[in-house]
C-alpha cells in the first residue's frame, strides 16, 4: 500500500515535471487525484490494510495528495504564466501605425475671434446684444445722428430694400435699440453681420461682421473709453500691445477717434504688414454723441457714454496674417480646418 | 486731397520736417494717407549744353555729340534726336540715372560708340507734352531759360514737391482746400495763419449794369455772385501756376480755366466762366429745371433735365447745371473776350442728387456736394479776379453783382471748462482751452463763457463738438487712460446664446465644421434647386440696388449657400467635407413693416463614410445634447423637392415641423456641380430654442439589475422602424428602461419582400429586482401589438 503510494507520488510527480499543456493538466488531476484517480483507487484498498496501519497510510495518502495537488497548482501557475507570455509575444503590433482617427470639426475662423472679443467684453461686465439684419431707416440712420441729407445714406454704401427698409450698415441700429429698452448703466456689445455695397475682392466683401460697444452710465469719460479700449487690445493682442488715440469723424459720436494698435508682426518697428508705420487701424470709436443719447430716451444732461466698433474680417486677418478676404466665404475645410 | 507743401507753406511758416509735420497733422485730427515727393523716381537727370556736333561713323540716323554737364570732363552722347543741335542746353539722364517710368540709363556702346547718357524728352521726366511750355512734339526738351549746367533738373519741372494726400472727413468741408488745412497746420503748430492778401487792380465801368442776376430757388441757392472780365486773352498759364497746379495732380489747360481750377484747390471753391458775349439778354436765371428740358454739356454730351434739378439759365435755356457742369453754347473759347465769372454756393444735398441722377460727377459737384460756406464766395471770387489781372488773362471790371438773400451769420454757443474737463477726464486749464479756440479763429467771449464760431465750421454746433476741439488740440495721446467706475453689469450670455454655443460645440465633437455664406443670392437659385414654381419660398425680399443679379435677394432657404460651399470642396478634390451654419433666412412679413428674420442651423456634408444616417446621428445627438430628444419625431417628409423622394425627412415637435433632413436630389447635387451623395439638413434654431433643456437634472444611479431580452422579427419592408419603436414604447410598460435596433437583415432565409429586424429590449425598476416573469409578460404584450399591427413573424425571443 505505502509503496502503491510512493509510486503513485513518483509518478505525479515525473509526470507533472514533463507536463507543458495546460489544459492536460486537469487531465492529470482526474487522473490521479479524481474520483476514478489512482490515488482514490488505492485508497479504495484501505480495507485491506490493518486497522492498526490505517492512520499511517491515511497520513500517507494525505500527504501523497497534497503533495501532487501542490505541484499541479505550481505548475498550473508556471504554465498560466508561460501561455501569458507567449500571447504577449504574439500580440506585438506595429505601434508607429496610425491611430484611428476622430474628426473634431472646427469653429469659423471668424465666429472664433467674435467669441474671443465677446469674452473679453464678457469679463468687463458687458452683455452681448444680437439684432436685426434688416432695418428701418430710423434705426439704421436717423437715430444714428446721420439725418436724411447725409451722405452715408448714400445708395452707394446701402443695399435698399425700399426707401425706408434697407440691410444695416453697421451693428449700431442694435445699441439704439437697446438704449430705448434699458436705462443706464449700459454695457453691452452688439456683434453680427453687415453690408455695404463693395464688389468683392481680396479685402472687401458686401457682407462682413462687426461687433460694436456701447457704455452708458453717468460720469463715464474719454478717458475711460481709452482705458476700456487699452485693456481690451492687450487681451486681445497681448500684453505688449499699445493703442494711439487719432482724431476722427463719426457721425454718432463727439469727440471721436480711430484707434490704431501696434503692430502685431514687428512690435511697431515696422514692417509690411503695418505699411511701415509700425501701426495697424483696428477701431473706431467716441463719446456717444448728445442727439444721440437723446433721441434714444437717455438724458444727455445726466448720462454720458462710449461707443466703439470694429471689423471681424480685418482683426481676424490680422491674428493670422490672412491676406485674401475671400477665404472666410468659401467655406474650404482645408482652411477652417486651422483654426 | 493732395497738397503741395510749398503751396501750404505761402499760409502757414511750417518749418519742421515732413515726418513732424504729418504726425502733428494726423494727432490733431487731419487724417494723412501718405505723402509723396513728385518725381521721385527720377534721379540725376542734370542739365547739360551741346558742345560738338559729329556724324556716326556706321549709322546715318544717330548722331555723336559732346556735352558740358558741368563736370571736369565733358561726356560724349550718342543720339537719334534731331531736334537738337550746338548750343542748345537739354535734360541729360547721366549714367546710373532713372526716369520716370523707371528705366535706368548707363553707359554703353551705341554701334560701336561710347555714349555716356540719355538726352530727356519731357515725357521721359513725367510729363504729357501739353503740360509743358515749349516742349516739342517729338524729341528732347531744350531749355530756353538760364538754368545752371550740372545741376539737378526736377525744380526746373516744379518736381521735388513734397506732395500730401489727406483724407477728408465729411464734417470738415473747410478742409477740402489749401486755405482750410494751412488754418488747420496754423492751429496745430501755433503759428499765424496768413490769409492771402486779396487786392483786385479793375478798369472801372459797373458789372452791376452789365449784367442781371436773378435767383428763383434761395433754398437751393443760397448765393449767386459774378465778376465780368474784358478784354481776355486765352493763353497759356504762367510757369509758377502751370507748377502749383501738376503738384497738386491737376494738368494744365490755358490760364482761364487753370485760374478756376486754382480757385478750387486754394478756396475749395468751384467757379465757372460764361463766355459773356452769348448770353442771351445779359441775364442769368438760377432756376429749377423745367420738365422736358435739356442741355448740352462742355463735354458735348445732351443730358436730360428734370423739375427736381438747378441750372443757371438765360432768358431762352438752361447754360449750365447749376454746380455739376457748364453747357456748350456759353463755354469759354480762344475767341472769347469778354467773360463772366461765376462764383456761387448750392444747396449740397441737392447737388448730390441731380449728380447722381444725371450720372455726372465733376470736381466742381465734388465740392458743393460736401456743404460750402456762402461766405467763401465773396473772397473767391476777388481772389480769382486778382489772378486774372495778375497772369494778364484779361481786365476785371469794376463791382460785383452779389446775390444773397439771407447771410449765414455765425453762431454764438456756450462753453464750461469744468463741464468739458468732466467729459473728457481731463484737467485742462481755461486758458488753455481759450488759447485753442483762438487758433481755430473762434471768437471768445470769456466773461460770459461763450464762443462765436466761424461760418466755415458749420460741424461746432455743442459743447460736445467744442471738447472735441479742446481734446484734439490738446493731443488725444495726452488724455489719461482711465477705467470707468459706473456702477457695476455682470456680463452673461442670455440662454439662447449659451444655446447656440452648445450648439457649435456639438458641431465640432461630430467632426463638422463651422461655415459662413452670404444671405443674399441670385433668383436663380430656386431653379437650381428643384424648388416648385408656386413655392412659398419663391415670394422673395428683393435689392433695389444690388451688386447684381446675383446678389439680389435675400435667402428664404439656406440650401444654396451651403451647396455652393460643398460644391467648392467637392471640386477642389476634398474627399470629405462637413460644414454648419448658423444664420438666418428672411421671410415678407405683410403685416408688419419688416421682413421675419429667422435663425437656422444648417449642417451638409459629404464624403466616403458619410450617408443618411451620419447626419441623422448628429442630429440625435444634437437633441439629446440640448437635452430634448423625447421631444421630438422623425417622419417622412414629402415636400422637399430638392431632396431625394426616399431619403428626406422631417423633425416634428407634436405638430410642427422643425426641420427637414435628407440626401441632396441628384438633379440638384449636378446643378451644382457635385458628383456625390450630399446630405442636407435645415433645423429652426427659435425651435430649438423652445425645447432646449440646459438645467442638468441629477438622477440616483439604478440599484437593481436590468433585465436584457432579443426578438427578431420578420416584417414587410416598407414597415418604419420608427413605428416599430411607437409600438414598444407604448407597450413597453413601466419599467421599460431602453431599446436598441441591433441589425435588420435582407437576403438569405428572408422572404423576398421582407426583412428582419433584431431588436435588443432592457428592463429595469428602480425599487426591486425583476422577475423574469414580469419580463416575459411585457415582451409578450410587445410582440402581440407587432403581430396585430404589422403582420410581424416572430423568429426568435
Amino acid at each position: 500500500m505505502q509503496e502503491k503510494l510512493e509510486k503513485i507520488r513518483e509518478q505525479a510527480t515525473k509526470a507533472l515535471e514533463s507536463e507543458t499543456l495546460l489544459k492536460e493538466l486537469e487531465d492529470l488531476r482526474v487522473q490521479y487525484l479524481g474520483k476514478k484517480g489512482e490515488l482514490t483507487a488505492v485508497l479504495r484498498g484501505m480495507g485491506s490494510v490493518e486497522p492498526e496501519e490505517r492512520p499511517a497510510i491515511g497520513k500517507l495518502a494525505n500527504e501523497v495528495r497534497e503533495n501532487i495537488e501542490g505541484l499541479i497548482d505550481k505548475k498550473k501557475k508556471e504554465l498560466e504564466k508561460l501561455a501569458q507570455e507567449q500571447q504577449l509575444d504574439e500580440e506585438v503590433i506595429d505601434v508607429t501605425m496610425p491611430g484611428k482617427k476622430i474628426r473634431i470639426g472646427k469653429m469659423h475662423p471668424i465666429q472664433k475671434t467674435q467669441e474671443e472679443v465677446e469674452n473679453i467684453f464678457l469679463g468687463m461686465g458687458y452683455e452681448v446684444v444680437d439684432g436685426r439684419e434688416v432695418e428701418t431707416g430710423y434705426y439704421n440712420f436717423d437715430a444714428l445722428n446721420l439725418g436724411p441729407d447725409h451722405p452715408a445714406r448714400d445708395e452707394q454704401d446701402t443695399f435698399y430694400f425700399t426707401r425706408d427698409m434697407m440691410l444695416r450698415t453697421c451693428t449700431s441700429p442694435v445699441q439704439v435699440h437697446t438704449m430705448e429698452s434699458q436705462k443706464p448703466p449700459i454695457r453691452m456689445v452688439a456683434p453680427g453681420k453687415v453690408y455695404r455695397s463693395d464688389e468683392v475682392d481680396a479685402t472687401h466683401s458686401p457682407v462682413f461682421h462687426q461687433i460694436e460697444g456701447l457704455v452708458i452710465d453717468k460720469d463715464i469719460t474719454f478717458g475711460d473709453l481709452k482705458g476700456a479700449l487699452a485693456e481690451f487690445a492687450k487681451s486681445l493682442f497681448g500684453d505688449k500691445a499699445k493703442v494711439k488715440f487719432r482724431p476722427h469723424y463719426f457721425p454718432f459720436t463727439e469727440p471721436s477717434a480711430e484707434v490704431d494698435v501696434s503692430c502685431v508682426m514687428c512690435d511697431g518697428k515696422g514692417c509690411n504688414i503695418c505699411g511701415g508705420t509700425g501701426w495697424i487701424e483696428i477701431l473706431g470709436c467716441g463719446m456717444v454723441h448728445p442727439k444721440v443719447l437723446e433721441m434714444a430716451g437717455i438724458d444727455p444732461e445726466v448720462y454720458s457714454g462710449f461707443a466703439f466698433g470694429m471689423g471681424l474680417e480685418r482683426i481676424t486677418m490680422l491674428k493670422y496674417s490672412i491676406h485674401d478676404l475671400r477665404l472666410f466665404y468659401e467655406n474650404d475645410v482645408r482652411f477652417i480646418s486651422q483654426f | 486731397m493732395n497738397v503741395p507743401m510749398s503751396w501750404l507753406k505761402q499760409y502757414v511758416d511750417i518749418d519742421c520736417d515732413i515726418v513732424t509735420f504729418t504726425d502733428g497733422m494726423i494727432m490733431s485730427g487731419s487724417n494723412i494717407e501718405t505723402y509723396k515727393e513728385t518725381g521721385e523716381e527720377i534721379s540725376k537727370v542734370v542739365w547739360a549744353k551741346i558742345t560738338k556736333v559729329e556724324a556716326h561713323p556706321d549709322a546715318d540716323r544717330l548722331r555723336v555729340m559732346q556735352v558740358d554737364a558741368g563736370q571736369d570732363k565733358e561726356l560724349q552722347i550718342v543720339t537719334a534726336a534731331d531736334n537738337v543741335d550746338l548750343g542748345d542746353v537739354i535734360p541729360l539722364a547721366l549714367d546710373g540715372a532713372t526716369l520716370a517710368d523707371g528705366l535706368k540709363i548707363k553707359s554703353g556702346k551705341l554701334r560701336g560708340v561710347e555714349s555716356q547718357g540719355m538726352m530727356c524728352s519731357v515725357e521721359e521726366l513725367g510729363f504729357e507734352v501739353d503740360e509743358v511750355e515749349d516742349a516739342p512734339e517729338n524729341g528732347v526738351y531744350v531749355c530756353k531759360y538760364n538754368v545752371l549746367l550740372g545741376d539737378d533738373v526736377k525744380p526746373f519741372f516744379g518736381l521735388g514737391e513734397t506732395v500730401v494726400e489727406y483724407e477728408i472727413t465729411s464734417d470738415r468741408p473747410d478742409c477740402f482746400s489749401i486755405l482750410g488745412l494751412a488754418r488747420e497746420a496754423a492751429a496745430t503748430f501755433n503759428k499765424p495763419f496768413n490769409y492771402p492778401v486779396i487786392t483786385v487792380p479793375e478798369i472801372g465801368e459797373d458789372a452791376r449794369q452789365m449784367a442781371d442776376i436773378e435767383i428763383q430757388n434761395e433754398d437751393l441757392c443760397p448765393r449767386y455772385a459774378a465778376r465780368i472780365i474784358k478784354n481776355v486773352k486765352v493763353g497759356p498759364s504762367p510757369k509758377w501756376l502751370k507748377d502749383h497746379l501738376i503738384s497738386a495732380g491737376l494738368r494744365p489747360i490755358n490760364n482761364i480755366v487753370d485760374i478756376t481750377n486754382y480757385m478750387l484747390l486754394e478756396f475749395g471753391q468751384p467757379m465757372h466762366a460764361f463766355d459773356y458775349d452769348k448770353l442771351v439778354d445779359k441775364k442769368i436765371i438760377v432756376r429749377n429745371a423745367k420738365e422736358g428740358e435739356k442741355i448740352v454739356t462742355l463735354l458735348e454730351e445732351e443730358v436730360d433735365l428734370d423739375p427736381s434739378m438747378l441750372v443757371i439759365a438765360d432768358p431762352e435755356k438752361p447754360i449750365a447745371i447749376a454746380g455739376i457742369m457748364g453747357g456748350e453754347d456759353t463755354m469759354v473759347t480762344e475767341d472769347t473776350k469778354t467773360i463772366l465769372f461765376e462764383c456761387a454756393n448750392f444747396h449740397g444735398p441737392n447737388i448730390r442728387e441731380s449728380s447722381k441722377k444725371l450720372g455726372i460727377i465733376s470736381d466742381s459737384s465734388i465740392k458743393y456736394t460736401k456743404g460750402l460756406d456762402p461766405n467763401n464766395v465773396g473772397p473767391a471770387l476777388d481772389r480769382a479776379a486778382q489772378l486774372v489781372a495778375e497772369v494778364g488773362a484779361g481786365e476785371v471790371v469794376s463791382e460785383v453783382i452779389d446775390i444773397y438773400p439771407k447771410v449765414r451769420e455765425p453762431i454764438t454757443i456756450s462753453y464750461d471748462p469744468d463741464e468739458i474737463n468732466k467729459f473728457l477726464g481731463t484737467k485742462i486749464e481755461e486758458d488753455v482751452m481759450i488759447d485753442y479756440f483762438t487758433r481755430l479763429e473762434f471768437i471768445v467771449d470769456r466773461s460770459n463763457k461763450k464762443v462765436t464760431i466761424p461760418t466755415f465750421r458749420p460741424d461746432i454746433t455743442i459743447m460736445a463738438d467744442l471738447a472735441e476741439e479742446v481734446a484734439r488740440l490738446y493731443g488725444y495721446d495726452k488724455i489719461e487712460p482711465t477705467l470707468e467706475r459706473g456702477r457695476p453689469t455682470v456680463g452673461l450670455k442670455t440662454r439662447e446664446q449659451q444655446i447656440k454655443d452648445l450648439i457649435r460645440q456639438v458641431m465640432s465633437l461630430h467632426g463638422v465644421y463651422g461655415a459662413m455664406t452670404y444671405t443674399f443670392e441670385s433668383p436663380k437659385v430656386f431653379d437650381l434647386l428643384k424648388i416648385e414654381e408656386d413655392s412659398k419660398l419663391r415670394d422673395v425680399l428683393e435689392i433695389s440696388n444690388p451688386l447684381g443679379k446675383d446678389f439680389s435677394i435675400m435667402r428664404t432657404t439656406t440650401l444654396n449657400g451651403m451647396l455652393t460651399s460643398i460644391s467648392t470642396n467637392y471640386n477642389r478634390r476634398n474627399e470629405s467635407a462637413a460644414l454648419y451654419e448658423i444664420g438666418k433666412i428672411f421671410i415678407k412679413d405683410e403685416e408688419k413693416e419688416l421682413p421675419k428674420e429667422l435663425e437656422k442651423l444648417t449642417i451638409a456634408m459629404y464624403g466616403p463614410e458619410t450617408d443618411f444616417y451620419t447626419l441623422k446621428g448628429i442630429i440625435e445627438s444634437l437633441f439629446e445634447s440640448l437635452k430634448c430628444s423625447d421631444r421630438v419625431e422623425y417622419t417622412r417628409n414629402n415636400d422637399a423637392s430638392w431632396m431625394h423622394p426616399g431619403r428626406r425627412a422631417d423633425i416634428v415637435q407634436g405638430n410642427k415641423r422643425i426641420g427637414t433632413f435628407g440626401e441632396i436630389h441628384p438633379d440638384v447635387s449636378r446643378n451644382y456641380n457635385i458628383k456625390t451623395r450630399v446630405y442636407f439638413a435645415e433645423i429652426d434654431i427659435a425651435s430649438l430654442l423652445e425645447i432646449t433643456k440646459l438645467e442638468e437634472e441629477f438622477k440616483p444611479l439604478p440599484k437593481y439589475p436590468s433585465i436584457s431580452r432579443d426578438i427578431a422579427i420578420l416584417v414587410k419592408e416598407d414597415i418604419l422602424a420608427g413605428d416599430i419603436a411607437k409600438i414598444i414604447n407604448q407597450r413597453g410598460g413601466k419599467y421599460l428602461e431602453r431599446y436598441k435596433l441591433f441589425d435588420v437583415y435582407y437576403g438569405e432565409q428572408v422572404e423576398e419582400g421582407y426583412k428582419s429586424m433584431a431588436y435588443n429590449i432592457t428592463f429595469r425598476s428602480p425599487d426591486k429586482t425583476l422577475k423574469e416573469k414580469e419580463v416575459t409578460k411585457t415582451i409578450k404584450k410587445i410582440i402581440h401589438g407587432l403581430e396585430t399591427n404589422f403582420e410581424a413573424e416572430i423568429r426568435d425571443h
